[in-house]
């Protein structure tokens, strides 16, 4: 017995300091590693620059043309020219209402394809041949239905969003154990609370994975579709940089589009950490 | 003059690819009021097919479950199950878990305090008063069943039916539980049908234990009075002749007269 107590006491000032340099070391680590990668980035870049793609714009006069980018983000000066701010926030509002309408949708046919074999069966085979479009294929429909450009790119972000929605939540509902349907059976709940009380709380981890993977699938989608359509937002900045050759502002674009979508996931992780109570 | 709790000439088949599997025929029971009841048997031999079927989760292909001389044919807060995997809904509190069926039960009855105070009680009444506001993820295995025993009670049930309860606790968890259990009966005057698979368990809780035929055709094999006296006491019934002149009665019957080849 007095043995150990002596062996833990050698050992535990030899044993302290140890954890405490792991922990900086873990630290530096977690910081310096990433450091590492995008130094190595930088060097290709400035590799490819001058030896080959002396088109391209270097590091030194992108960093400064995110200085002024972003030294005046919200300028309006007329539609055709405004500052970054408005060009995000405009793609923000096109995602954000195309994903609303495909959430208000997509709950409800996850939700009775979840509950009817045959109601899955009737939809599956339409599901599965849309669902590897892509998107921007239904952009010209989009156009045709709406005949405006704002319309269509959310008709696209809608189609973008509403698969990963209706399959989650139909697959939600089908993993709800057989327990909590028994338990349901025996207290006598009826079909108003049973959605209330046991499908919903148990389908909404589901629900929440299925929003997460299309809100971030539609702020990719929407570059793209904008670069087609138009207007104000994000993807048609980029398309203007580039016809004003103005390629430093596509590498800040890129950065900040980035930087959104990191945003766009740290917003579904509250909501999945407020809602879901395996995450609690 | 029926009983309490009749089962009359029970016999259920499924049906699986064309096939007819007929897994129970003619299970035939009485059981009086207060009376708690064990089912033992090997696995799979519809034990658990005939306790669903009372709780009316399970429809019988033949035959039928009678309740106070009414037959019964769905599930129903009369007939509380306590699930063997606790089922209890994860989103909800423990508090809330006992609440949801107080709510359901007396809410039409009893007031919001009255419903408060009941479902305090039961908890209580399974010493878990001190996990009010803990989600059953945050609580051991033993507490998650103390909970669910709790939930059924607090339905205040005819029958109380208890789907192999201790089945995945260990050792001494398991036997503080069926301590509270021996309590709760001894207290409220339950009537209990109990399925396990634990000769112990079966000796120590029941006044009669139900031993069932292998499967196909699974029926009642054996039925055993168990006229022990209450309260019972694990430590002295151990070294008790007659309460293991019971408990070699039922290894009799499930090791030599229905033995299983695992």
């Amino acid at each position: 017995m007095s043995e150990k107590i002596e062996l833990s006491e050698e050992s535990k000032p030899a044993f302290v300091p140890l954890l405490a340099r792991e922990s900086v070391q873990n630290a530096l680590k977690s910081f310096s590693l990433p450091l590492f990668t995008f130094a190595i980035v930088f060097g290709i870049w400035v590799f490819v620059q001058t030896h080959y793609a002396p088109d391209l714009p270097t590091p030194k006069a992108t960093f400064w043309k995110a200085v002024e980018v972003f030294s005046d983000p919200f300028y309006d000066r007329g539609p055709n020219d405004k500052g970054i701010g408005w060009q995000v926030l405009y793609s923000l509002v096109r995602v954000l209402t195309g994903f609303f309408f495909a959430v208000l949708v997509g709950i409800p046919v996850g939700f009775l394809m979840g509950m009817s074999e045959n109601f899955s069966r009737a939809c599956q085979p339409l599901i599965q041949i849309l669902r590897p479009v892509s998107p921007l294929a239904w952009l010209p429909i989009g156009l045709l239905l709406f005949k405006a450009v704002n319309p269509s790119a959310i008709f696209v972000i809608f189609i973008t969003s509403i698969w990963p929605i209706i399959l989650n939540t139909a697959a939600g509902v089908r993993s709800i154990p057989q327990d909590y349907m028994n338990v349901a059976a025996v207290l006598r709940l009826n079909s108003l609370e049973i959605t209330r009380m046991i499908l919903l709380p148990a389908t909404l981890p589901h629900i929440i994975t299925g929003m997460r993977l299309s809100l971030s699938i539609a702020w990719m989608v929407i570059v793209a579709a904008e670069m087609l359509t138009g207007g104000i937002g994000i993807g048609f900045y980029i398309w203007d940089q580039w016809n004003n050759l103005n390629v430093s502002a596509i590498v800040v674009a890129i950065f900040v589009i980035g930087m959104v979508g990191i945003c766009l996931e740290y917003l579904m992780n509250l909501i999945q950490q407020r809602f879901d109570y395996n995450a609690r | 003059m029926n009983s309490y709790l009749s089962l009359e000439h029970i016999g259920m088949s499924f049906t699986a690819r064309g096939q007819t599997f007929q897994a129970l025929s003619d299970v035939r029971l009485q059981v009086e009021k207060g009376e708690f009841i064990s089912l033992i048997g090997h696995s799979g031999c519809g034990k658990s097919t005939v306790l669903n079927i009372v709780a009316g989760l399970l429809q019988a292909t033949t035959g039928g479950v009678l309740l106070e001389n009414k037959e019964v044919n769905s599930p129903g807060p009369d007939r509380a199950v306590v699930f063997q995997n606790h089922s209890l809904l994860p989103w909800l509190t423990v508090y809330e878990n006992v609440r949801l069926a107080v709510n359901k039960v007396f809410g039409g009855i009893k007031s919001k305090q009255e419903c408060h105070e009941w479902t305090l009680e039961k908890l209580e009444l399974v010493h878990m008063s001190h996990a009010l506001e803990k989600r059953p993820n945050e609580i051991s295995g033993g507490m998650k069943q103390r909970v669910g025993i709790a939930r059924a009670l607090a339905m205040e049930p005819k029958v109380l039916l208890m789907d192999e309860p201790f089945g995945a606790l260990d050792a001494l968890t398991r036997a503080h539980l069926q301590d509270s259990v021996m309590d709760i009966h001894g207290h409220l005057g339950n009537t209990v049908m109990m399925i396990t698979h634990d000769v112990d368990e079966a000796v120590l809780l029941s006044d009669r234990i139900v031993m069932m035929t292998n499967g196909p055709n699974a029926t009642i094999g054996e039925i055993l009075d168990i006229k022990l006296p209450r309260p019972r006491h694990r430590l002295t019934l151990a070294s008790d002749p007659t309460y293991n002149h019971y408990r070699a009665e039922v290894l009799r019957f499930l090791h030599e007269r229905q033995r299983k080849v695992a």
